[in-house]
């Protein structure tokens, strides 16, 4: 019985957190946020590492590990609040194209080069009238889709069927949010011509899942950063002559979120280990590791701000990106009450 | 990860799967007491299987088995799934035993552990005082040294069983001149010594679950005392580490969160089952994530035990703290789904659950603050897990005093 991570994973986490200490600085993310860049140097970096191929089959240039690797990652980039598309190409587009079959794109995004968006917003909720098909042609808009610099995105439709689609067949245009991290786009068809890839609503929803349990690990990570970062704060700064930690107010707000977070990480390493066992409850755990770790990552973006004092609030300690991540992380793929009803569902209590 | 047992515990557990079949029907009944021969009976019956003390040596009683964390978990889980009782598992055989057999004497081990552990000899526990709670070192019932006995003046309480136990393991204060936590020692006396007297301490609940315990002129013989004079509090301070944990383990409150379930699946309100209304299922659905975490928090912790391979201390400290506030909220939710039902109590006659949920709601608000309050629990997460630094101390009179005096 061995309930954790292995030494291959503990040693890919460190490598990576390594790698972004050094390569993804607060300044990264801060000219991102003034527009100065994109996130195409940070993501080509992490695909050297082989973080983009990480669940692609090895003959296809990847590196063939499972959810549980790929929890271990989430990790370390949500504690880094570190840029780029893991999520969508190298998580779900990679999963769902490689268990449709359509493995074709698959090299080349496991190299870095090639980036598959995933645009499933009349799968989890619609807002703007749905995407329609006919001769494998898209008309329709898609709200939120993940990563506004792809070079395709994966279609869901309501009826559950995906299609590929070529960014250049399509009108993007960017959508700010308040997270500068992690980019969002709007999509708009008119007739544009798309690559049938599944008709499956199993594998879209299996997908979806997946990018939930990695969405739970990113939170978790984050939050882990807000919490040692209050801890280091509160033994810096003094107030009355003592170091403000010292105060049992200010302990107890670092107990609260030390206790919350902490069964987290148990949670989210079990989030991914069930897909990697393909056991029947994953889905239903991956639905409730994503709730729960919105409303542990919210009370602790919350509470480390506040221990911060008046310099959380600031952007000069910049601690708001991780607070944004977390925001991010909360909403898209499924609020905590949209997944905590399909968790019900799941079970069968509605 | 790999959440096996291994296939080399596969016959063990078919072994306890088979002692469980064939002798259920020997267990304890509800009501048979903790003095009961039922009781005893069963504790024997457990103890020469090696389901109960299993690792506590032959020859003071126990099992005498190699400790194997796996096999105890296969025993809790088994027993558990069958809910067949776990044998009687009082203070005495929880938090004494162990320091005796760290601490004690060769003599004490011989003439405590095995009549302990088989429920023929029942302790309680003295060490909260009325001021001496979370600061427990400050303590002043106090002993003294006449002849060959000590004489022990004052009062516990929050004594749980003091009115059924033969034996209490009990702090005092013998060394008044020396700091707080140097000045304790760790005794063993029978609860009929003469001098003691036992009121019941009605809670909340309705039940006296608790006691106080006076004590006039109580004497002791001077060779009762586990540890050196002085080292009461060391001694204490072993066993208290035994006691947070287990005040709230996350299967038991799985298993609450599932009769939220079957109530919510059972009641209805104007014919629609309460299972129906959103608001209430996302309570239930939020609580369960919180219960899945601490699951898994508890595999870990398993894990670790068995590996030694992982850092677990923050883990482990949150355990108490997490553990009953989150099982307060879920007795807390089985009230709500119930509406007006849930307030029944006592005699009414649409009590629910034998009336489980009202108690249990209480109970756990006790369990809340006994054993180290949540505030107690925060200031060790915060200092012990975190490295955050202690209170200030403010200086006692005598040392104030004293630097005046210097001064």
């Amino acid at each position: 019985m061995e309930f954790g991570l292995s030494q291959d994973q503990l040693m890919l986490g460190d490598s990576v957190r390594k790698f972004l200490a050094s390569e993804v600085p607060l300044d990264t993310v801060r000219q991102l946020a003034a527009g100065e860049s994109d996130d195409s140097s940070v993501w080509q970096g992490l695909a050297d590492m082989g973080l983009a191929g990480l669940i692609i089959p090895e003959a296809h240039g990847g590196a063939e590990l499972g959810m549980l690797d790929a929890v271990a990652i989430a990790e370390a980039l949500g504690y880094a609040a570190c840029p780029g598309p893991f999520l969508s190409t190298a998580i779900m587009s990679a999963y769902l194209l490689n268990a449709a079959g359509a493995t074709d794109p698959l090299t080349r995004m496991a190299s870095g080069e090639y980036r598959v968006g995933i645009a499933f917003s009349d799968v989890i909720g619609s807002r703007k009238g749905q995407v329609t098909e006919a001769d494998s042609k898209l008309t329709g808009q898609s709200l939120f889709a993940l990563d506004a610099t792809a070079d395709a995105y994966l279609i869901g439709l309501s009826d559950g069927r995906v299609f590929m689609i070529e960014a250049s067949e399509l009108t993007r245009s960017s959508l700010s949010t308040i997270d500068v991290t992690q980019s969002v786009c709007e999509l708009s068809f008119d007739q544009s011509p798309a690559c049938h890839v599944s008709s499956s609503s199993e594998l879209v929803w299996q997908t979806i899942h997946r990018g939930r349990a990695i969405q739970a690990a990113d939170t978790l990570g984050a939050a882990q950063y807000m919490l040692d970062q209050a801890v280091a704060y509160s033994l810096d700064r003094k107030q009355f002559n003592r170091v403000i930690g010292s105060f049992q107010a200010v302990k107890h707000m670092c107990a609260e979120m030390a206790s919350q977070l902490e069964p987290c990480r148990a949670f989210a390493w079990y989030a991914g280990h069930a897909f990697d066992e393909s056991t029947d409850e994953a889905a239903l755990t991956a639905c409730h590791a994503k709730a729960h770790m919105a409303e542990v990552g919210q009370f602790i973006a919350k509470t480390s701000t506040e221990v911060h004092g008046g310099m959380g609030f600031t952007d000069l300690v910049g601690l708001h990106y991780w607070f944004k991540r977390i925001g991010f992380n909360r909403q898209l793929l499924g609020s905590p009450e949209a997944v905590r009803h399909e968790a019900a569902e799941l079970e069968g209590l509605c | 990860m790999d959440l096996s047992y291994g296939s080399e515990y596969d016959a063990f557990r078919e072994e306890v799967k088979s002692f469980i079949r064939s002798h259920k029907h020997k267990q304890p009944k509800p009501g048979d007491g903790i003095k009961s021969q039922a009781m005893r009976d069963w504790q024997s019956l457990l103890i020469e299987h090696g389901y109960h003390s299993r690792t506590i040596a032959s020859e003071y009683g126990g099992y005498g088995a190699e400790p194997d964390i796996i096999k105890s978990r296969i025993i809790a889980e088994e027993f558990g799934a069958e809910r067949v009782h776990r044998g009687f598992d009082g203070q005495g055989v929880t938090m004494l035993t162990p320091v005796l057999l760290e601490m004690g004497t060769e003599e004490q081990k011989r003439a405590f552990v095995e009549p302990t552990i088989k429920a023929e000899m029942i302790w309680c526990q003295g060490y909260s005082e009325p001021g001496a709670g979370s600061d427990l070192a400050s303590l002043t019932t106090k002993a003294e040294l006449d002849g060959d006995e000590w004489v022990i003046n004052g009062q516990k309480i929050w004594t749980s069983t003091a009115h059924h136990a033969d034996w209490i393991f009990c702090l005092v204060r013998t060394e008044p001149d020396a700091p707080k936590h140097l000045g304790i020692s760790f005794l063993l006396f029978r609860m009929d010594t003469p001098g003691i007297e036992i009121r019941p301490l009605v809670d909340m609940t309705g039940d006296a679950n608790f006691n106080e315990v006076f004590f006039t002129d109580v004497r002791v013989p001077k060779h009762q005392i586990v540890g050196q004079r002085g080292q009461g509090w060391q001694v204490a301070n072993a066993i208290l580490g035994h006691e947070r944990g287990s005040l709230a383990t996350p299967d038991a409150a799985m298993n609450r969160l599932h009769g939220v379930k079957r109530l919510m699946r059972e009641e209805s309100i104007n014919g629609e089952p309460i299972m129906s209304n959103p608001v209430f299922r996302d309570r239930l659905m939020k609580l369960e994530g919180r219960v899945l975490a601490m699951q898994y928090n508890d595999m870990r912790l398993l894990s670790a035990k068995i590996n030694k391979n992982q850092d677990v201390r923050l883990a482990g400290m949150i355990v108490k703290l997490t553990g009953t506030e989150l099982r307060h909220e879920i007795e807390c939710l089985g009230i709500d789904v119930m509406g007006e039902i849930g307030l029944s109590y006592g005699d009414n006659p649409h009590l629910r659950g034998h009336g489980s949920w009202q108690y249990q709601y209480m109970f756990y608000l006790g369990l809340i603050i006994g054993g180290g309050t949540s505030q107690i629990q925060k200031n060790i997460i915060s200092e012990r897990g975190l490295g955050m630094p202690k209170e200030p101390k403010i200086p006692s009179e005598k040392s104030a005093e004293k630097s005046a005096k210097e001064a």
